[in-house]
């Protein structure tokens, strides 16, 4: 029974009352309520997170200054190391370890990570910023294929770390051998958004130059599956060229070494292409640009747009070349818009995409897949809404690989691994409506294919298209379906030879065997018929084998080329996702 | 009619042709070249039946056995298979069909899996060399059949090798049994004829009453078709006492196909030495599709593999073709769609059939089938 509810009057407030209400949101309020958008959802992910954005912003910053990067991943479960001292090592880095104190006893996911790379480093201006201060970076503004984006990562994890253990991260950089380290004890003000000085100094650190980081988070440790060990496999199979020395919570020791010694091409900043481009951009663009006219705006901020082209473009909105950017209305922007999409100009240059390289690629794979069969293509460069790609992808067959269970599909963005939202991801629904079966491995409909095989697919793009802040799905825009449907295609031919091949050796080797198994008995019937000697039969037999040899041809050889792999390297593969 | 002195090849004679056939495989592996072994095709598309001879003979047909992948496992068989062969000839001794198959558990991987698959082996071999098995060293594990009325065999006893006779009216209500080779026996008779029965029913019914005294004949039980024993012995039998055979079966497809078909002219499978068994002269006095009619006699319904095995028949048996009268009574009761056993005359008394049927049926000749 609903109980009659009495009408009360409800008083009206004015915006006086109001306005006391309504204040600046805290960066750390804001997080708090939004750190699925980040990747810190829950505590097992929070740990992966973190240590993705200091070892993406490691890689970055390693190859932008052509070093072969060479980077240590720690992870301590402080739990468990309570009231040890580390242990002093060779280089020094003791000196800003802090003791694990008591008073981390007791909290369960409480644990350490240490990041260190052999970058460049970072001049000590820009240290706390860089690290204490959310959306503070270089990468957001510019047009250039790079791991980060938007430059929320690593001041995010900073955040993390001090509201679920209220420390501070600690800060080592160095920028060239002959000065000192510089050392920070780093907090984000959460009132502000500005970084939080705790302590600051500058320390001895034998080493050319790098940085290193060291965080103290609430998590949980998690071996298999979305896991910090597969990131981290996953990441040494598209770079090839890096070094990874990984330290479990365990105390295991996992080294990914590099195979090759050419740190990737450096790649080219471009100016947006005009088909990217949308109304709102396109308003802030034309209020910050510094050209005169219309026509300047669009050949100076654009690329492939000459006097020509913009011409055109005017032309087609309705526009004259000669207005002044900043007199441009919203309706007035509409229209240049709309002229833009109506107006053909050619795709954006390519060079400023690099890809990791079929070659290469493969070798990634070889050294951390144990299989018998490689292939990998690159595509050439496509579009998407102005927006250069380039997709690559490879597949490792057979070996120890599982062949009861769907194939693993490992997903790369810029080189970095996607390890959610698979399904929803274009390249798992590419994989899914390819058809695998004339390629040699069963499926059944709009779903992924079974067999001993791990799928990867790359997309190198100076902005990966996303389905979320999180990065962790690549939208499903149809000309980049199309280019991974191509490239998986070209990489299923190539295993369908092989796999056809092996069924033929196969086929033939039984019959072989099966003819092998008979020819003694045959020998020994007639040397019991015919009265014969051991030599004799010998003969027989030998004969035989040769008669054989000759009707049935030699009997093809396939061998595994796969001298990159380390069985002690590659054991972080033998977990089932 | 074939020439019964034309004796079989003794055993001696069987190792050179066991010896040729092995030098003829070694000298062509130390050549390189593949070896083969060459058997007759043994099936009824591989016979041909002429009255004059009297039985299915072979026609051209071979079958190759080349050593490949496909085929090297029967053929280390069948030159195992003849090496043991070989092994019983010149020791003198005898392996049953089955005891071959487990002798062959001792080659390995080149032994056999399943009885029939040695039997088979052992049919090539003696197709091959055109011999019975018996003369190979092997013998059937079934007994050849059984006898009863006007007859002595002479035999030998197994141990002195001393003469025996076997008076076959001196069983009582039981009968002599047919031996496996049959090839040393002579006989001693004053019958008139022999009468060959299909069910050992039937036979019991004639011995009990002593049909044989009343005829003055030889009573043999079949059981069923024939075997090459029993043939054997009857061919012989009826050669040397220039008897003539009677045959009384059922009257359905099973009894006039297989049966008296093979008692008289052999078989597609064993047309290799049909001409030494089977009895080109004997006749067929069993129940008819017209006696059925006559008689009145009780009927069963035909079965989907009779009305087959009668179109089978009709088609492809070459005994059949060259007979009309066998056409005629096939098609006659493949239209009646029913069939009768020889028991079924017992519905007008059970002495009926030594009473009324085979005295009018034996002086009937019109109402015989060929």
């Amino acid at each position: 029974m609903m109980a009659k509810k009495k009408q009360k009057k409800r008083t009206k407030v004015d915006a006086k009352t109001l306005a006391k209400k309504q204040r600046e949101i805290s960066v750390a309020e804001f997080f708090q309520k939004n750190r699925h958008l980040l990747g810190f959802d829950n505590k097992k992910k929070a740990l992966l997170t973190t240590i993705k954005e200091a070892v993406d912003n490691s890689l970055d910053a390693c190859e932008e200054a052509g070093i072969l990067p060479e980077i240590n991943v720690e992870i301590i479960d402080m739990n468990k190391k309570q009231g040890m001292k580390k242990e002093i090592s060779e280089q020094q880095t003791t000196l800003v370890t802090e003791e694990i104190k008591e008073e981390d006893s007791g909290s369960k996911d409480r644990f350490r990570v240490i990041i260190e790379d052999n970058g460049p480093g970072i001049v000590k201006k820009q240290i706390p910023k860089i690290f204490a201060k959310l959306l503070y970076g270089s990468k957001f503004h510019t047009l250039k294929m790079s791991r980060g984006q938007q430059g929320i990562g690593i001041s995010a994890a900073v955040l993390y770390g001090q509201l679920t253990t209220g420390r501070p991260t600690r800060i080592m950089s160095k920028t060239d051998a002959k000065s000192k380290a510089n050392y920070y004890e780093l907090k984000v003000d959460t009132r502000t958004n500005e970084p939080n000085i705790m302590a600051e100094k500058t320390v001895e650190w034998n080493k050319e130059h790098g940085i290193r980081i060291e965080i103290d988070l609430e998590a949980t440790y998690q071996k298999a599956g979305q896991s910090v060990d597969n990131y981290l496999k996953q990441t040494a199979v598209v770079n090839p060229h890096v070094t990874l020395i990984y330290t479990s919570p365990d105390a295991e020791q996992r080294v990914f070494p590099r195979v090759i010694e050419d740190v990737p091409e450096e790649t080219r900043e471009i100016r947006p292409h005009p088909y990217g481009v949308e109304v709102g951009m396109l308003m802030e663009m034309l209020g910050t640009t510094e050209a005169r006219t219309l026509q300047s705006f669009l050949m100076k901020d654009f690329s492939r747009v000459g006097a020509g082209t913009a011409k055109n473009i005017c032309e087609n909105a309705g526009l004259l070349p000669k207005v002044k950017p900043k007199k441009v209305t919203r309706e007035m922007t509409e229209k240049l818009n709309k002229g833009i999409q109506k107006t053909r100009i050619s795709s954006p240059p390519t060079d400023c995409i690099a890809p990791i390289g079929a070659e290469e690629l493969e070798k990634g794979l070889k050294k951390e897949i144990k299989a018998e069969f490689y292939t990998s293509i690159t595509r050439p460069p496509a579009v998407y809404r102005g927006n250069p790609f380039i997709v690559e992808a490879g597949i490792a067959f057979g070996g120890e690989q599982n062949s009861e269970n769907s194939v693993r599909l490992l997903r790369f963005a810029n080189r970095v691994p996607l390890l959610y939202q698979q399904n929803s991801c274009a390249t798992a629904q590419s994989v899914m409506k390819t058809n695998w079966r004339s390629y040699g491995l069963s499926q059944s409909r709009n779903s992924l294919p079974i067999g001993p095989a791990t799928i990867v697919i790359h997309i190198a793009s100076v902005w990966v298209p996303f389905t979320s802040e999180s990065k962790e799905a690549i939208a499903h825009y149809p000309e980049i379906i199309k280019e991974i449907k191509l490239a998986l295609q070209e990489c299923g031919r190539k295993l369908a030879s092989y796999v056809n091949k092996k069924k033929r050796i196969v086929a033939e080797g039984k019959k072989r065997d099966y003819i092998e198994t008979y020819i003694p008995h045959v020998a020994e019937a007639l040397k019991g018929l015919l009265g014969l000697n051991e030599k004799d039969e010998k003969n027989i037999q030998g004969m035989l084998k040769s008669l054989l040899e000759k009707q049935r041809g030699k009997l093809e050889q396939i061998k595994v080329e796969a001298s990159e792999f380390d069985e002690s390297y590659a054991l972080a593969d033998t977990e089932e996702e | 009619m074939p020439d019964n002195k034309k004796s079989e090849k003794t055993r001696k004679d069987i190792l050179p042709l066991i010896r040729n056939i092995a030098r003829d495989i070694y000298s062509k592996v130390l050549k390189k070249k593949s070896p083969d072994l060459v058997f007759p095709l043994r099936s009824l598309s591989n016979v041909k039946y002429d009255s004059k001879d009297g039985y299915f003979e072979l026609k051209g047909k071979k079958k190759k056995r080349s050593l490949t992948a496909a085929t090297v496992k029967t053929f280390a068989q069948t030159l195992r298979m003849m090496g043991l062969s070989k092994e019983l000839v010149e020791s003198d001794d005898i392996a049953s069909k089955r005891e071959a198959y487990y002798i062959s558990k001792n080659w390995g991987e080149s032994k056999f899996k399943e009885q029939p698959e040695s039997d088979s082996a052992m049919d090539d071999i003696e197709s091959m060399l055109m011999v019975n098995r018996e003369q190979l060293g092997f013998i059937p594990e079934e007994k050849g059949g059984e006898v009863a009325g006007k007859l002595t065999v002479v035999d030998r006893d197994q141990d002195t090798g001393k003469q025996i006779k076997i008076d076959c009216t001196k069983f009582g209500s039981g009968a002599y049994s047919i031996p496996i080779s049959v090839e040393h026996l002579k006989f001693e008779t004053n019958a008139k004829f022999i009468l060959t029965i299909e069910t050992a029913g039937m036979f019991q019914r004639l011995v009990k009453h002593k049909y044989w005294k009343k005829s003055n004949c030889i009573l043999v039980s079949m059981g069923g078709v024939p075997t090459r024993a029993c043939r054997r012995f009857i061919r012989r039998l009826s050669d040397e006492k220039k008897l003539p055979v009677y045959v009384f079966t059922d009257g359905d497809p099973y009894g006039f196909g297989s049966i008296y078909r093979t008692l008289k002219v052999g078989s597609g499978n064993s047309a290799h030495i049909n001409e030494f068994f089977c009895v080109p002269k004997a006749k067929f006095i069993g129940i008819t599709p017209k006696d059925i009619v006559d008689y009145k006699l009780p009927t069963h319904p035909l079965k989907d593999v009779d009305i087959k095995k009668i179109k089978d028949l009709i088609k492809n048996d070459p005994f059949v073709h060259h007979h009309k009268e066998w056409q005629k009574a096939l098609k006659q009761m493949n239209k009646m769609k029913v069939r009768a056993e020889q028991q079924s005359l017992a519905k007008w008394g059970l002495n009926f059939v030594i009473s009324d049927y085979l005295p009018k049926k034996l002086k009937d000749k019109k109402n015989w089938l060929p």
